[in-house]
This record gives structure tokens, C-alpha cells and sequence, in this order.
């Protein structure tokens, strides 16, 4: 609402006198983008009910959905732990499933801004090697399971989060070195910076799966999943730089007198005063990154490793249901991505409402 | 002096940083480098730019230039080249006025239809763009009809699971005449409100601006129309018994990239017009309101042009995205650069040059929108006193 009588402020006091019906039949044009809108609303509304439901098959086979026009329901359920989880091992599965709900279960922990401190980090640090562990096995009497064999869900998560967190040590670095009086080390920074953010996200991928083993010396490999991580961090790492270095500029450089005034030198005064609170600014738009990045990782799938999408699309190659429930599966995925990305935008939000309140 | 003393002085530790940091980039560099170039002869792989002139022996579905199999590397990658520049600008030119219209609607005074909105742009920017595209050309390929039984969406526009059919223009000198006379008549018009403005300025009296200009937009077409014949100029598909005959065939993969990135791109264009809008303070409408102005002038005359120095570097931004979103064209088969460097690198097992001709190709393309959206941001920027 608050947007509305921003634009119509001056309008809005009447609005309240002449009741609710107002701000739809107001005007002869807005009575007729009242009708328009929802003649559009009803007809979506008619033909999802009648695809969900109406025209559904919910239990049956596949020549059941072949018949029907609806939605089918039964290859969702058939397919789900294929889409969710991959090739994982079929019966080690609850591995997977226990590591995402900790994770979204640690997640969601660390978002209270209350909690943050370093009993968290150190929550984190356990928490990590743990997860690697229950995906991995090999000890404890799990059996061990490649990464070859990782995918769906599970490794879209992974490969945000485990890529986010390392590229933000590397984007804080890249960050100084861009700000540096040191001309060498800028000029680096700034082509590194530069390079990464012009090209797609994709030709960084197509390097680190196709030019990566060239550049390694003869007999080393490099496990395929690890290349496409290191290609998403190097990508993050430069798009964090250029968010941090906002939050270094907005940063008085009286912080920075008063800390060199201290007699602190460089690394004491930029890791104990400046960094804290820079990064204290640039916590919103982070977080808006991660989302960003959360869907970027879907391009795994162009150079095959078996994410969320990619499970969600070879599970369309189903020979039992191959051309049968072919929008299905997509519309799944789009449902899942959707309340992922708007709860986290939905706490972006919420962290810049709460900072904006902390600096008035 | 001695060392210990000489790193005390702050010019030499500052040097010796540099030297170190350069020192091991380049190591590093010439590490990878030289572990490449012994992979590439020991499993004899040419390398530099040689294969650009030999043969491409591929076919390529989608070739706006005349290209035959027979033809270089080279003329291949042109033809990439030019498809991703067509996609991306068609799609950059249909997300700017969807994403403006959406973008204004959200503001609407009208809950439903701000509400409606909302949820448009939530949508689109909540799922992954990739997702979308394998969405949209699922949809055309497995639920639209066979071409026999196309869907007429308007005259002459047909939409079947083979993609769309639309009216084609053939560029004969009729056509051209056409576009003579249309473009006679916006400088006309262009012509017409600088006079306008001018006059406004000088004597304070308004001319009638719109219903001139498009009198004198319309008038050299109808004259161009009475006097040439420019009417048989489009070539209209027809839809027979088994196909459709004439008019221009878009293939589902370019259709299903091209609604994938005007969708995507429309939302984000729409979040950033509205922050424009809303960028404005209140004072400004209200004050162009007690003008005398009506709301229609003071969006044109005192927001818009206001709201547009907010709006014209991210846009930049967007362009540029769309740009290098649109080498996702490889996940549904669109013939763009990256996908034809891709079968490149495959035919020749040369991995290096192809991906770092097209990085760079992005990277010139990038450096190109922004110069152009620069100087027209230099246009709408704040125009400051000379000192």
C-alpha cells in the first residue's frame, strides 16, 4: 500500500473518505482495469484449476495420463525422488534428504540476526565437514558414495552455498585490492573483476569443464563436480568484490584516520574496522546475490552435472514416460525454485527494513 | 644497508609487494600455460587461430547470412555471431516497453491490477532463466498443435509445434520506398516539436504538438502509398491442407529464447522503473500539479524525465545481462555464438581459442551497450551549471 500513496499521494485522503470500492471503480479507466484484470485473473484461475484438478489423473499409469488433459499426478510421484535426489544410490537416500533439511534447518538459524556471532561460525564449521560426510560415507559404516552420483536438490544447494562461501573471502580480497593505492595489485584486481563480469557465466563453466584439465599437469584429474565449483566461485568472487567495494566506498574515511591515528597498520585497521562494517551495509544486496546465484547454478546443467533442473529434465527421458507428462516436471521445479527465492527474498527484505531502522 | 632495514621503508615494502604479486600470477601463468601446451602436442591438437579458415562441414539451422557447410570456421561463427546479436536485441527492444508498461502498472492506483503485476515480475525473477527456456520449448513442441492444424494468434501470424509464422517483408524498391517515406516522416515530426518547444520558449504559446506530428507522421506514407505500390510488398503466410506456404518461419528454439529473455529481461526492467518512478519525491508531482499541469504532462514533462537519470545505468545493466543470458541458447538448441564455438571445439578438439574468441566477443559486446547506453545517459543526465 505504501507504494500506491506514494504515487497518488495526493489523492490518497480521499480515497479513505469514499470507501474501498474506490480504488477500483473509481474512474470510468480504472472501472475498466478493474474488469480487464479480472477477466485476465479468472481465466488463469479457470485454466489452472481444470489442468490441477479438474482434468488431472491422480493415481493410474502412464497410458492413464496419456488419455486425460490435465496434469498427471502419478509421474510426479514416481519421479520425485529421482527429481529430488538423482542417482544417489536408491537406498541410501535418506542421506541426501537428512543433509538438505540440516541445511535448510542451519539456514534458517543463521538468519536471526540475533544469534549472529561466533558461536555461529564455529555451528557452521562443524556442520559442513558433517554434511560432507553423510553425502560421502565411507566411514561410520555408510557406504560410500562418489560425487559422481550426487545430484538433484541436494547438490544445487551445495554448489550455491559451498560456492558462495568461499568466493566471499576471495571477493573481500579482490574488494582491497581494486581500493589498493598499490597500482600493480589494482590493475590485476580490476582486470580479474572486469574479465569475469563481461563474459556469461556459462563460458566460465565451458573453461573450468572443457580448458581446465588441459592446464593440469599430465595424470592429475580433477573431479568434474569440483571444476564446476571452482568456475562458480571464481564467477561469485568477482560479483561479491565489486558489492563489497560499494560498502568500503560508503564507509567514511574518517574511519579510517581515526583507526590509522590508533597506530594500527594496514591489515589491523581494514580486518578490525573497516571490513566489520562495510560488510555490515552490504548484507541485503548479499543476500539478493545469493538468490541471483541459487538460480545461475541451474547452468550446471549445460555442461552435465545432474542439479536440480537437470534431474528434473533427464527425468522427462523416462522411456515409461517419455512424451506423456512433459510440462509436469518443469512446472514442479519452477514451484520449488519459487518458494526458495522468495523466502529469500522475502529476508532481504526484512534484513534492509531492520538496517535501515539501525542507521536513522 | 641491510635488508631487515631496507623493508622498514614503506616504498620498498610496497614494491616488493607488487613484485611478488605479479611474480606469482605470471609463474602461475606460464605453469598452466606450458601443462597445456604439452597436453595439446602430446595429443596432437593444433593450436592458434589456423582452423578459423578451413572448412566448417556443419549445418546450422538459423543462418540470417547465406551459409552453406562448405564454407570457413569463420563465416560459421559470424553466423553465430549474428544470432545472438538478433535475439538479444530483439529481445532487449520487447523487454523495454513490456517491462516500462508493467512497471508503471505496478503503481497503479488499482490494487488488482498493481497486485497482478506484482505477481508477474515475482514469478519471472524467482525462477531460474534456464528453467523458462527448457519450459517455453516444451510447451511449443509438445503442446502446440502439428502445422496442419495451426493456431491463427492474428491474421497472418500462425503458431504451431514448429514454431511461429509471420507476414514477411520482402525488400524490393516498393519496400524501401516505404521506409523512405516513414522515415521522412519522423524527422518531420522530430522536426515539428523542436519547433514547438522553441516557440513555447520564446513566446510562451502552445502548439498543438501530437495531432501535427501525426498528421505529418502519417501523410508521406499515405502519399508514398497512393503514388508506388507498396502493398505487395509482405509476404503473406497461407495456411494449406498440410503446411504453411510463405511468410517468415521462426523455429521453435528461437521463439522459446526469445519469450524466455523478453520475460525475464521485461521484469527486472520493470522493478527498475518503478524504483525510478517512485525515486521522485512527492513535491515534484505536486508541485507540477499546482503548474496547472495535467497528470498525463506532469509524467511526461516533470517525472519521467526526472525518474529517467535513475533508470538509465541499471538498465545498462539489464542489456548487457541479456546479452550474455542469451548463450543459454545452447541448452535448447539455438544456433548462437556459443553454441557454434561449442560444435567447433568438439570437430576440432581445440578447446582454447574457440572459448577465448567468444569470451572475448562478450566482452566487446558488453563494452558496446555500455558505450551506447552511456551516451544517452550523458543525455538524460542532470545537467549541471557550467563553472
Amino acid at each position: 500500500m505504501s507504494d500506491q500513496s506514494t504515487m497518488t499521494g495526493d489523492l490518497a485522503p480521499r480515497h479513505r473518505q469514499r470507501g474501498r470500492l474506490h480504488a477500483y471503480f473509481g474512474t470510468a479507466g480504472n472501472s475498466a482495469v478493474t474488469l480487464i484484470s479480472l477477466v485476465v485473473f479468472a481465466l488463469a484461475a479457470k485454466a489452472a484449476i481444470s489442468w490441477l484438478l479438474v482434468n488431472a489423473v491422480f493415481s493410474g499409469t502412464p497410458e492413464d495420463c496419456k488419455v486425460a488433459s490435465g496434469a498427471c499426478w502419478p509421474y510426479l510421484a514416481d519421479k520425485l525422488r529421482y527429481m529430488l535426489f538423482g542417482i544417489y544410490p536408491f537406498d541410501e537416500q535418506w542421506r541426501p534428504l537428512a543433509a538438505t533439511l540440516l541445511f535448510i534447518a542451519a539456514m534458517a538459524i543463521s538468519g536471526i540476526p540475533r544469534l549472529w556471532g561466533r558461536s555461529l561460525i564455529v555451528g557452521w564449521i562443524v556442520l559442513l565437514p558433517l554434511l560432507f560426510v553423510l553425502m560421502a560415507g565411507g566411514v561410520f559404516g555408510l557406504t560410500s558414495v562418489p560425487t559422481s552420483q550426487w545430484g538433484g536438490l541436494p547438490l544445487s544447494f551445495m554448489l550455491t552455498f559451498v560456492g558462495l562461501v568461499l568466493a566471499l573471502p576471495l571477493g573481500i580480497l579482490l574488494a582491497l585490492a581494486r581500493l589498493s593505492n598499490l597500482p600493480a595489485i589494482r590493475i590485476l584486481a580490476v582486470t580479474f573483476i572486469e574479465l569475469v563480469r563481461g563474459v556469461p557465466l556459462i563460458s566460465i563453466l565451458f573453461m573450468a569443464s572443457v580448458m581446465l584439465p588441459l592446464f593440469m599437469p599430465e595424470g592429475v584429474t580433477i573431479d568434474k563436480l569440483l571444476r564446476a565449483q571452482v568456475a562458480i566461485i571464481l564467477f561469485a568472487a568477482a560479483y561479491i568484490a565489486e558489492i563489497v567495494r560499494a560498502g568500503l566506498q560508503a564507509l567514511p574515511r574518517g574511519q579510517t584516520e581515526a583507526a590509522q591515528a590508533l597506530g594500527l597498520h594496514y591489515w589491523q585497521y581494514t580486518f578490525l574496522v573497516i571490513i566489520p562494517q562495510a560488510l555490515k551495509t552490504v548484507i541485503p544486496p548479499l543476500v539478493s546475490l545469493f538468490i541471483g546465484f541459487f538460480q545461475d547454478t541451474t547452468l550446471v546443467t549445460i555442461v552435465g552435472l545432474l542439479d536440480f533442473l537437470n534431474t528434473v529434465r533427464t527425468a522427462l527421458r523416462d522411456p515409461n514416460w517419455q512424451g506423456i507428462a512433459v510440462l509436469e516436471g518443469y512446472l514442479f521445479a519452477a514451484v520449488v525454485y519459487f518458494v526458495f527465492s522468495a523466502l529469500m527474498g522475502a529476508y532481504s527484505r526484512f534484513l534492509e527494513k531492520r538496517f535501515r531502522v539501525g542507521h536513522d | 644497508m641491510s635488508p631487515i632495514v631496507l623493508l622498514r621503508n614503506r616504498r620498498v615494502r610496497e614494491l616488493a609487494y607488487q613484485v611478488i604479486c605479479v611474480a606469482a600470477v605470471v609463474a602461475v601463468g606460464w605453469y598452466l600455460l606450458s601443462n597445456a601446451l604439452a597436453n595439446l602436442a602430446k595429443q596432437d591438437i593444433a593450436t592458434g587461430f589456423g582452423y578459423l579458415g578451413r572448412e566448417a562441414g556443419f549445418v546450422i539451422s538459423e543462418t540470417p547470412i547465406a551459409y552453406e557447410p562448405s564454407d570457413s570456421y569463420a563465416r560459421a561463427l559470424l553466423v553465430g555471431l549474428l544470432n545472438t546479436v538478433k535475439v538479444a536485441l530483439l529481445a532487449i527492444i520487447f523487454s523495454t516497453v513490456i517491462g516500462t508498461l508493467v512497471g508503471i502498472a505496478r503503481l497503479s492506483s488499482n490494487p488488482l491490477l498493481s497486485r497482478l503485476m506484482l505477481f508477474y515480475v515475482e514469478a519471472l525473477r524467482n525462477v531460474p532463466l534456464l528453467l523458462y527456456l527448457f519450459l517455453w520449448y516444451s510447451v511449443i513442441i509438445f503442446t502446440l498443435p502439428p502445422v496442419r492444424q495451426a493456431i491463427t494468434l492474428l491474421p497472418g501470424v500462425y503458431v504451431s509445434n514448429s514454431g511461429l509464422v509471420v507476414p514477411a517483408i520482402i525488400w524490393n524498391s516498393g519496400f524501401w520506398v516505404a521506409v523512405v517515406a516513414v522515415a521522412m516522416g519522423v524527422a518531420a515530426a522530430v522536426a515539428w516539436f523542436k519547433f514547438v518547444r522553441h516557440r513555447r520558449i520564446t513566446t510562451g504559446k502552445a502548439l498543438p504538438g501530437w495531432p501535427v506530428a501525426i498528421a505529418l507522421l502519417v501523410l508521406p506514407v499515405v502519399a508514398a502509398a497512393l503514388l508506388f505500390d507498396i502493398s505487395g510488398d509482405v509476404d503473406w503466410p497461407v495456411l494449406g491442407k498440410f503446411r504453411l506456404t510463405g511468410g517468415a518461419h521462426l523455429k521453435p528454439e528461437f521463439v522459446a529464447l526469445l519469450v524466455g529473455l523478453t520475460l525475464s529481461a521485461s521484469a527486472s526492467v520493470a522493478e527498475i522503473v518503478r524504483s525510478g518512478i517512485l525515486a521522485i519525491r512527492k513535491g515534484q508531482r505536486e508541485a507540477a500539479k499546482s503548474l496547472g499541469l495535467s497528470d498525463g504532462q506532469a509524467m511526461r514533462l516533470v517525472i519521467l524525465p526526472q525518474a529517467l537519470r535513475v533508470i538509465v545505468p541499471p538498465l545498462t545493466n539489464i542489456y548487457v545481462t541479456t546479452f550474455k543470458n542469451s548463450s543459454l541458447a545452447i541448452a535448447i538448441g539455438y544456433p548462437d555464438l556459443v553454441m557454434v564455438s561449442n560444435t567447433i571445439m568438439n570437430q576440432t578438439g581445440q578447446a582454447i581459442e574457440p572459448i577465448a574468441l567468444f569470451m572475448l566477443t562478450y566482452l566487446i559486446l558488453s563494452l558496446l551497450t555500455s558505450v551506447v547506453m552511456n551516451w544517452y545517459n550523458g543525455h538524460v543526465a542532470l545537467k549541471e551549471r557550467q563553472s
